[in-house]
């Protein structure tokens, strides 16, 4: 059995207040619930204040070069699956210079807990917009405000392909744990994005969910199976209407629980799941917290593995000598 | 019965077969050099493919040639110009013809050379040999089409079968003329086609009759040629390119230190071979991965170095930009990583199936910061596979980057590889933290020899982080300190110079040249071969070929000052005289420099070493 402490590291040099302190602590925790030893796990980082990470975890781990945290962290998993690989990355890190391996690892399916944290900004090079930002965001690369869309990570994960995304605010230790363990549960790369807040740069980015009054007005914490309900006494819900979504008051309009929509985290079709995603970016909608999409499918470690033992039995050749018997010799005398 | 032909003694003989790229002539040329390998000849070849993938069939850029040079004595080089060329259409006769001597021998499929055919090369009139300027003495002018169509007329096979033994026929009308042995052929052809015997038969069948039409025509008034072994060295041998003895000395490597190997690559020409030739051998437990890119390439190799396999990233120059970051990271991080650049022409895309030695100092120098990382250069199409090996056994002893060079020319080049025997082939021993070390041990302590332990994940009691941040040297931690990051770059430069490597060796005329020429890694064999010339006609002239250009030889600049005049000849701007400028002092060389695209050509080299000679 393991504690916290097992897999924690040296003192955390980031800015006082910062979002990536609470994820931390609650990484920690999450690790010492799942229970894998810790020279069993590998953190593989990029470059930016949240790559700092591995610093702080007494496990294998490196923080690498900028973006390449997932193509890095590919290697690894496909050289050991039996580690448990963790790869970290900011929202630039992992969106904009690695946003190529971000996809491409989704895609392969690599069995990766990709973790995304996202605070809408550069801090480590002091205040730049991110491909997080919303448009209009005003930094200081962008003092009139930018003029292009952000990325939405579900929709990058679900149009990679991926088969995991959850949601959790980093402030929030029942909903992170809960997410990075059913994360290390998942079979293949699992995407889980953590909201958290720049203090210097981008104060008050996810000010509506950082604090638990704000995560029962603005969140809906959603459950495989679980009716699709919130708000301080679950009186809200969502139901399906035309192609969309819709809030809508229990007891109100003639709707009744029973019409409430049942999440359902295992469906292959991700159309869903995508809009549960997308919601609350000021629409009206509370932001999704939770996993949203778990579904299982052929990882890419495990089938290499397979194809290794298929070929190795179907092959004659099983060492280098007998590899050079393979082709076309002949003999001087 | 025609009279007896005289049968003539050769030392060597270089024989070029070329056809559209569908035609088979690399199967044609491969069996030849089997053939007369197995006799004991040295053998050297080159595979010369047009950039399109399959330009319209009998036009000009889609002509594909197949040089095979066999000797007597050893060859160093596929050779200049042919003795023979087949050419098995017009476009083939029209394009090829100038790779040939003036007095070649010409073979020639006639019935590829009709109206529309002629047009297709563009040919100005139907008189296409005295419109090449040939002696139409000098060409075996046959119906090779008619006469494949009549050997195969009773096998029921269809017209697109029959057509595809047509090379078979060529093969069968050298093998006349060099007077070869056909059952080493057929044997080549009955295991080459074990499962479809009924093939296997209908080439064999072909070779045949192509041998016969020789024997029985004399075709013109020629000799037949004779190429004796004179240098044998008894052996089990197979034939193999450069890039897959590559492969294979990765296989080697992995399999005597007890690792996986993995490779990351994205494909690239002139390097995609070496990936698929390891993604082939699952049954060795090769795991390959074919990355998003170049970047990812290198990235995850470093990620699976970082787990304990023999990580290796193939590329060629371009992609040896985009890979230098990742490079750096291993550098930094002190992992073992092999980055094979199998060199083209460049810069950017530049000439994709074409050979230069461009990427010399990109790999010595080009990245950010102090980054000392080992370089070899393979010295021909075999050696690859020791190269390859010896990279692959210092990246993993000594805990750094290793650069491998070769290039378009021995990548895909050939020759005859007298089968290694691993057992006798040196250990690899990676330096692994020592047991005792636990509980004292930090991610910076040095081996006496200034290497980094390695401690692998899944190893309890010994986690800790690495990364691209310049580390504490002795808590491992991140540090800024001023004092630390200089003496960190000082023990990264330190531990690889001081990597051992053998003193560079002179071949020729050792204690009295007049005239060493230097080079490094592929142009081995022109340049041997240029010096052997020039001795044959009484000069005194020595050979140094550089195969460690990271670190440099010991004997390095004893060597260099040791002649009264020294060339250092490279297919580049001069990148290896300029990097030995600046290793050894007041070493001011000759230099010749060729960046063509092609193999240097003997006779250039001799030409131009005469006159440094006088």
């Amino acid at each position: 059995m393991f504690t916290a402490s097992d897999y924690k590291k040296g003192q955390p040099r980031w800015c006082p207040g910062c979002g990536d302190h609470f994820f931390l602590a609650n990484f920690h925790k999450a690790l010492a619930e799942i229970g894998t030893a810790p020279e069993n796990i590998a953190v593989i980082s990029g470059i930016g204040c949240s790559s700092r990470l591995p610093h702080y975890m007494a496990t294998y781990g490196m923080n690498t070069i900028h973006g390449r945290a997932a193509a890095i962290a590919t290697g690894c998993k496909v050289t050991n699956p039996r580690l448990d690989v963790w790869q970290v990355s900011g929202d630039g890190d992992g969106l904009a210079i690695g946003g190529n391996h971000f996809i491409h690892a989704n895609r392969r399916n690599i069995d990766l807990n990709m973790i995304l944290l996202n605070n809408r900004i550069y801090g480590l090079t002091k205040g730049q917009y991110s491909p997080t930002s919303p448009r209009g965001f005003v930094s200081k690369s962008s003092p009139y405000g930018t003029v292009e869309d952000p990325f939405r990570p579900a929709e990058l994960c679900f149009g990679a392909r991926g088969h995991f995304f959850a949601r959790a605010v980093a402030t929030d230790a029942p909903g992170t744990i809960e997410v990075l363990k059913a994360a290390h549960a998942h079979k293949g790369a699992s995407v889980t994005e953590i909201l958290q807040n720049c203090v210097i740069f981008n104060n008050g980015t996810h000010e509506s969910v950082y604090t638990p009054a704000g995560r029962k007005k603005n969140a809906i914490y959603v459950r495989h199976g679980e009716r699709l309900v919130f708000g301080e006494n679950n009186e809200f819900g969502l139901v399906q209407q035309g192609f969309g979504l819709k809030v809508v008051e229990i007891g109100k309009d003639g709707y009744t629980l029973d019409d409430i929509l049942v999440h359902d985290a295992h469906c292959e079709d991700n159309t869903l799941q995508l809009k549960l995603a997308l919601m609350g970016d000021g629409d009206g909608f509370p932001i999704a917290l939770g996993v949203i999409r778990d579904v299982p499918a052929p990882t890419y470690d495990e089938a290499v593995e397979a194809q290794i033992a298929e070929v190795s039995a179907q092959k004659k050749y099983h060492n280098f000598a007998e590899l050079l018997e393979t082709n076309d010799i002949w003999e001087v005398k | 019965m025609a009279e007896q032909l005289e049968i003539k003694e050769l030392e060597q003989v270089v024989v070029r077969f070329s056809g559209d790229s569908g035609d088979g002539m690399q199967l044609a040329g491969n069996i030849f050099s089997t053939v007369s390998a197995t006799v004991g000849n040295s053998i050297s070849t080159f595979p010369d493919y047009p950039a399109d993938i399959r330009a319209p069939q009998g036009s000009l850029t889609g002509v594909s040639g197949f040089q095979v040079h066999i000797g007597a004595s050893k060859v160093y080089t596929p050779g200049d110009l042919c003795d023979v060329l087949v050419a098995m259409n017009a476009a083939a006769f029209k394009t090829q013809l100038r790779y040939a001597k003036p007095d070649a021998t010409i073979i020639i499929d006639t019935d590829s050379f009709q109206q529309k055919d002629l047009e297709k090369a563009e040919f100005k009139t139907d008189d296409y040999i005295a419109e090449m300027g040939v002696d139409p003495d000098r060409v075996i002018a046959c119906p090779l089409t008619t006469m494949v169509k009549d050997a195969l007329a009773d096998t029921g096979m269809d017209v697109k079968s029959v057509l595809k033994c047509r090379n078979m026929f060529a093969l069968g009308l050298v093998c006349w003329l060099f007077s070869r042995d056909l059952d080493v052929a057929f044997n080549f052809l009955r295991e080459k086609f074990a499962k479809k015997p009924a093939v296997a038969e209908a080439n064999i069948k072909v070779i045949q009759a192509g041998y016969d039409y020789g024997h029985n025509t004399h075709s013109s008034a020629m000799n037949v040629y004779r190429i004796d072994s004179r240098e044998k060295q008894p052996g089990r041998y197979m034939d193999i390119t450069g890039n897959k003895a590559t492969a294979y000395g990765f296989i080697a490597a992995a399999e005597k230190a007890g690792l996986q190997l993995y490779l990351g690559s994205y494909p690239i020409t002139p390097a995609t071979d070496v990936l698929h030739e390891l993604s082939k051998h699952k049954s060795l437990g090769v795991k390959t991965v074919q990355c998003e890119d170049e970047i990812s390439g290198a990235a995850s190799a470093v990620g699976a170095s970082f787990a304990g396999a023999l990580a290796v990233t193939s590329t060629s120059g371009p992609g040896i930009c985009l890979k230098s970051e990742a490079m750096n990271l291993a550098v930094i991080m002190e992992l073992p990583l092999v980055v094979l650049d199998v060199q083209r022409g460049g810069p950017a895309t530049g000439l994709p199936t074409k050979s230069e030695q461009t990427d010399l100092l990109q790999v010595l120098f080009g990245r950010n910061g102090e980054s000392p990382m080992p370089v070899l250069a393979a010295l021909s199409p075999t050696d690859c596979f020791q190269a390859a090996y010896d990279a692959a056994k210092m990246a993993l002893e000594h805990m750094t980057p290793v650069v491998l060079l070769t290039d378009a020319f021995i990548a895909n080049g050939s020759g005859a590889f007298k089968l290694p025997d691993l057992d006798k082939m040196p250990a690899i021993c990676p330096p692994y933290v020592p047991e005792e070390l636990r509980g004292s041990w930090t991610p910076y302590m040095r081996a006496e020899n200034g290497t980094r332990y390695w401690a692998v994940p899944g190893r309890e009691g010994f986690t800790h982080i690495l990364g691209g941040l310049e580390k504490d040297n002795k808590t491992g931690a991140i540090s800024t300190n001023p004092e630390n990051h200089d003496l960190m770059t000082r023990l990264r430069a330190e531990k690889v110079a001081r990597i051992p490597v053998p003193d560079l060796e002179v071949e020729g005329d050792v204690d009295d040249a007049d005239l060493l020429i230097v080079g490094f890694g592929s142009t081995y064999g022109h340049l041997h071969a240029a010096m052997d010339e020039l001795r044959a006609a009484g000069h005194k002239v020595a050979l140094a070929q550089f195969r460690y250009l990271n670190p440099l030889p010991a004997n390095t600049a004893e060597v260099l000052k040791r002649y009264p005049r020294v060339v250092v000849a490279e297919q580049n701007m001069g990148q290896l005289a300029a990097y030995l400028r600046m290793k050894v002092d007041n070493f001011v060389p000759a230099q010749f420099n060729q960046v063509k695209g092609q193999p240097f050509v003997v006779s250039e080299l001799t030409n131009y070493l005469l006159t440094q000679l006088k």
